[in-house]
């Protein structure tokens, strides 16, 4: 008899404590989410965003008194879920984290309300930002519909001492050729360091960021003007060989399942000597408590037949047409791409932490220039990247690293695992990319004029 | 007479008249020679060693998480793994809020609220059903038991889409309601074949004997049926409340910042573009200490087992 | 055989109308019967098929919700991709291999570690609790161990510890495993089986400690050995348990997200069923042809379910004579 009493009482006992838990959980989610002072924001979890969590309550909510609710997932989960949220209008949030990829057919399709009232602020100082975004985060109708929050392109990031070392140095433009003789000489310098880390995960945004980089470089290109597809043509044949057999020699192991983390990782802990990936890595190698802090030179995207191949991105805020709280969510986005707000990250958490790379006035702040060594690099690859001509031909559709058409991330994930495979020592570069041509020409298909 | 047939059936035994009223005091005489004979010491020393080392071995990567979460971000990412590295609880300060000023309560609470309810609901459906198909079955129940089955063949990612938007149109999204409905109608199917098995251990006999005499449905299920079906009832209970504390998929796509569950709330830790191990460790840490507590509150039915030997 | 219900029968109301009379009772007692089981019934039908009807028409139209003003009817077209794709094809084999292995080994573990379990020994309940352990850490959370913690070919446990072993003979050299890029296939069913072994010795060792004790004290006072006892009395007792967790093990396994999301991103030819719906659903934003490839799921599993119920198990046959 007893060990049941003691059942009941537990389950008795479960039941009130569930009970009373979920009335508070009710109470506390109806004052949130119809106060008409509060507004619901998704995100990916990049540090830069957290930071902004974390200084939300103590300024943007005290000056201006709205609550800001943050849902922060991992970059694939939260494209997830905005996807889905923005396709069915569901309203549920008021601004979420989008980049220059999908904010063109996002506003496209009627999904974003547009941001002119932010833009035409002239405390918010729209002609500070770098005119890369402002004209890549404009839809077809002229209006702006993305502010950006922070942006990047891509280097080349080494380590000078080791180089130093062995004698050799790094010219500020490298090509691809040299960036490869020179990780194979210092692959091994030091017991476990690798020469090179690039990405090897597939995802269009994981190895073909990079890879896209380097194909455009080589003359390659996904799609000709007319919507052809080029994936297995020869000089996207000859990129994806030579990364992958750079990767494969003289790359991290693990190259296959290696993404950021992995290299900013290896990079960290020595275990690499150089990386090509964004300029936004910088900031954290520089970071106060980073083992490698002040040994990392930098130098501009290896190119070959092109002047410049650094890849253009930024995670920028965008409105939900659906919103009903957009006036709370301007100024939210006012604030959170603001002068104001960089400034208030430097002075709370230090410059290297400030979501730099949209504004032209944070590049000629001296005390960012000091805290950021990487400045100039990263300033100059911002401005030397043209989405609208990135390689050695004409595109039919914007993008560096990807091709700003939505069936890009399926197409891109989708020939990335071929690629990974290949870089995996399971499958050949050639079967990967005939594979891809397939996939690649029906996309083209759907975009060729009848 | 030796009593050892290949394969006899388990529900038979040889036949034993105990009428329901001797129950009680016919119980623990039996289940003290039940154990005196079952265990010699010195099979279970041998048994003790190998399960305490398999134990350990599947304990290695829980244990090296728990360490993990005591350890800096830098350190969680060296080789050879720095066991011996400082401590400290930084990971944990992040994951309650100490630096994003984000407290991990609300989320952990709606867990809390999913899990227990959504499990009481599936005890509450799942045994008269179970009962129903096994006790005293209706016609066709193998039917019904495969009809239950089937419901779990979809997989969840694939009916997501219709959940959203039917949860969009009333207005049911980032509700810790229609979440619980959910996950009752996840871990129905699993309780009510779970029970069911374990009601059918039931013996017949005692269930007829029990009927002659007169007892009525609420003694035949304390005395009969409860002590047969404990250790399985407390095995469903757990399994039903690990799934819906673990589920990720549908709290992710139905919640928002209101009802967001545990899960979803460590996701959020893996960052990429930083070194997040150690604080993953500390909020998984954290969050399976609940559903642990379950575990020691559910071994004790189990263990109840033991007293199973006499009631037959 | 019926067995008699808790109602006195009264002898005298039989003889006016007896065939009427026994029909209305017996339709009486059938739906007595039925009644315990309608409100889970009846509840699992309003929330499942719901859901699960919505999804075939979705299935045939054609919506990307990228486009949705392209949405249209698409009949038969969407199942026709659906077979035909040999990537989709591709994760129906490693579906099956990766349901099958995982449910067979943590089957055979989960057994022995139930049979060590069921005896008494010093702290038991505490190794009872370490043994279930890996089940209860949130499967993502597992994942992400797995992946960065033990399996990572530079930072991970597996190879400090390969490492560390090798150095205690004087060897620097030790063997690396890459096993997320060499082996992932054996990676994902690794962590799986960590995962769902103590599941599996869950259900089975609430079906030992429910099984009758007098005849295995009276085959051991008749001197049985131990093998004996098992073939012969626990293994036939266990068997509608390891059937019942072999099938519940396998309808899980066959819906596992998580793992081969987080280890291989579903790369290397790990990508199963759900995870290639999901990318279907979430990068190509293909709503209709990822429903189509839910409902073949569906009838995919139900054909083999069927199947496997009517001829290889035996859950539902000794019961069938009740």
């Amino acid at each position: 008899m007893r060990p049941k009493m003691r059942a009941a009482t537990l389950a008795a006992g479960a039941l009130c404590v569930a009970l009373s838990a979920s009335a508070c959980a009710g109470a506390g989610g109806g004052n949130s989410a119809g106060d008409p002072n509060s507004i619901s924001v998704l995100m990916v979890n990049n540090p830069q965003m957290e930071d902004l969590q974390r200084l939300t309550a103590e300024n943007f909510t005290k000056e201006t008194g709205i609550r800001v609710n943050y849902t922060i997932l991992p970059e694939n989960d939260v494209r997830a879920k905005i996807s889905q949220e923005f396709s069915s209008q569901a309203g549920q949030y008021d601004v979420a984290s989008l980049s220059n990829y999908e904010i063109p057919f996002y506003s496209a399709n009627g999904w974003l309300a547009p941001l002119d009232d932010v833009a035409a602020d002239p405390a918010f100082d729209q002609d500070d930002v770098l005119p890369a975004y402002t004209a890549s985060l404009t839809g077809e109708d002229g209006k702006l519909y993305g502010e950006p929050f922070y942006g990047e392109s891509s280097f080349l990031m080494y380590r000078k001492d080791i180089l130093d070392a062995r004698g050799l140095t790094m010219p500020a433009k490298p090509t691809w050729d040299e960036v490869a003789d020179i990780a194979a000489k210092v692959d091994g310098a030091e017991p476990g360091m690798k020469g090179i880390c690039l990405r090897g995960q597939p995802g269009w945004g994981q190895v073909f960021a990079p890879l896209t980089t380097v194909v455009n470089t080589f003359g390659g290109t996904w799609f000709d003007k007319d919507w052809n597809a080029q994936v297995n043509s020869p000089k996207f044949t000859e990129a994806v060989e030579f990364y992958t057999k750079l990767v494969r020699e003289h790359g991290e192991a693990g190259a296959a399942q290696a993404g950021f983390t992995e290299c900013l990782n290896n990079m960290g802990q020595s275990k690499t000597a150089m990386w090509y990936d964004a300029t936004s890595a910088a900031g954290a190698l520089e970071a106060q408590n980073s083992p490698v802090k002040g040994k990392i030179g930098y130098a501009q995207a290896p190119v070959k037949e092109t002047t410049s191949s650094g890849w253009l991105w930024t995670w920028s805020w965008a409105m939900q047409a659906a919103s009903k709280k957009q006036d709370a969510a301007e100024k939210f986005i006012a604030w959170a791409s603001s002068k104001d707000y960089e400034e208030l990250v430097a002075s709370e958490l230090g410059w290297a932490k400030v979501p730099s790379g949209k504004r032209i006035s944070t590049y000629e702040n001296p005390e960012f220039q000091k805290a950021a060594p990487f400045f100039e690099a990263e300033r100059f690859a911002i401005e030397n990247a043209d989405p609208k001509n990135p390689g050695a031909q004409a595109r039919p559709a914007v993008g560096i690293q990807f091709v700003g058409i939505p069936e890009f991330a399926a197409l891109g994930t989708n020939v990335s695992q071929g690629v990974s495979s290949a870089i995996a020592g399971q499958g050949s570069v050639a079967d990967a990319l005939a594979k891809g041509q397939e996939a690649a020409q029906k996309v083209g298909d759907k975009y060729k004029q009848p | 007479m030796s009593t050892l047939t290949p394969a006899a059936p388990q529900n038979s035994g040889p036949a034993r008249s105990t009428s329901p009223t001797a129950l009680n005091t016919g119980s623990r005489a039996a289940r003290r020679r039940g154990k005196a004979r079952m265990d010699p010491t010195r099979n279970n020393t041998a048994a003790g060693i190998a399960a305490w080392l398999l134990a350990l071995l599947f304990a290695v990567p829980v244990l090296w998480m728990v360490l993990t979460s005591f350890h800096s971000e830098t350190d969680a990412a060296t080789n050879p793994p720095s066991v011996a590295a400082n401590l400290t609880l930084d990971a944990y300060r992040e994951f309650f809020g100490e630096t994003s000023g984000v407290s991990p309560w609300p989320s952990l609470i709606n867990s809390a609220t999913a899990s227990i309810l959504s499990t009481v609901l599936v005890l509450l459906l799942a045994f008269p059903a179970a009962y129903a198909l096994s006790i005293r079955p209706v016609k066709k129940w193998t039917d019904v038991m495969f009809f239950f089955l089937s419901t779990k063949m979809m997989p969840v990612v694939a009916a997501i889409l219709p959940l959203y938007l039917f949860a969009r149109t009333v207005g049911a999204l980032d509700n810790i309601w229609f979440l619980i409905l959910m996950y009752t109608s996840m871990n129905l199917p699993i309780a009510v074949w779970m029970m069911r098995s374990f009601l059918a251990e039931v013996p017949e006999e005692m269930l007829e004997a029990a009927q002659i005499d007169g007892a009525n449905l609420l003694l035949i299920l304390r005395k009969i049926i409860a002590p047969v079906a404990m250790p399985g009832i407390a095995a469903t209970a757990l399994i039903c409340f690990i799934f819906s504390w673990n589920e990720l998929l549908l709290a992710r796509v139905l919640t928002g910042v209101v009802a967001g569950t545990a899960p979803v709330f460590l996701t959020g830790f893996v960052s990429g573009q930083g070194l997040f191990l150690a604080k993953v460790c500390a909020a998984a840490v954290v969050i399976s200490l609940p559903v642990l507590f379950a575990g020691f509150a559910a071994q004790d039915k189990l263990v109840q087992g033991l007293s199973l030997g006499a009631v037959k | 055989m019926t067995t008699a219900t808790a109602r006195i029968s009264r002898p005298g109301h039989n003889a006016a109308n007896p065939s009427r009379e026994a029909k209305s009772r017996e339709r009486a007692l059938a739906w007595a019967r039925r009644a315990p089981l309608l409100p889970a019934l009846v509840f699992l039908i309003l929330v499942t098929q719901l859901p699960f009807v919505a999804t075939l028409v979705i299935s045939f139209m054609n919506w990307n919700s990228l486009s949705p003003d392209k949405t249209a009817f698409a009949g038969l077209e969407n199942y026709a991709t659906v077979l035909t794709d040999p990537d989709l094809r591709q994760a129906i084999f490693t579906t099956i291999l990766l349901t099958v292995s995982v449910v067979l080994i943590s089957l055979l573990i989960g057994l022995g570690l139930a049979l060590l379990l069921d005896k008494k020994f010093l702290g038991r309940g505490l190794a009872r609790t370490l043994l279930i352990a890996p089940f209860l850490v949130v499967p993502v959370a597992a994942a992400l161990i797995w992946k960065h913690a033990l399996l990572n070919p530079t930072f991970g446990l597996i190879n400090g510890v390969l490492t560390w072993v090798w150095s205690l003979f004087g060897s620097a050299e030790a063997p690396q495993l890459d096993l997320l890029s060499q082996a992932p296939m054996m990676a994902v069913i690794l962590s799986l089986v960590w995962q769902w072994t103590p599941f599996m010795m869950l259900i089975l060792l609430a079906g030992l400690q429910s099984r009758p004790m007098d005849t295995v004290e009276a085959a051991q006072m008749d001197g049985a050995t131990p093998w004996g006892i098992f073939r012969h009395l626990t293994l036939p007792h266990l068997r509608q348990y390891l059937e019942l967790g072999g099938l519940l093990g396998a309808i899980y396994i066959v819906q596992n997200f998580d793992a081969v999301f987080t280890l291989t991103a579903g790369g290397l030819g790990t990508a199963n069923l759900p995870y290639a719906i999901y990318q279907t659903f979430y990068f190509a934003n293909e709503y209709g042809l990822a429903s189509a490839a839910g409902v073949v799921v569906v009838i995919g599993t139900i054909i083999v379910a069927t199947f496997a119920l009517r001829t290889v198990f035996s859950l539902f046959k000794k019961e069938a004579a009740r």
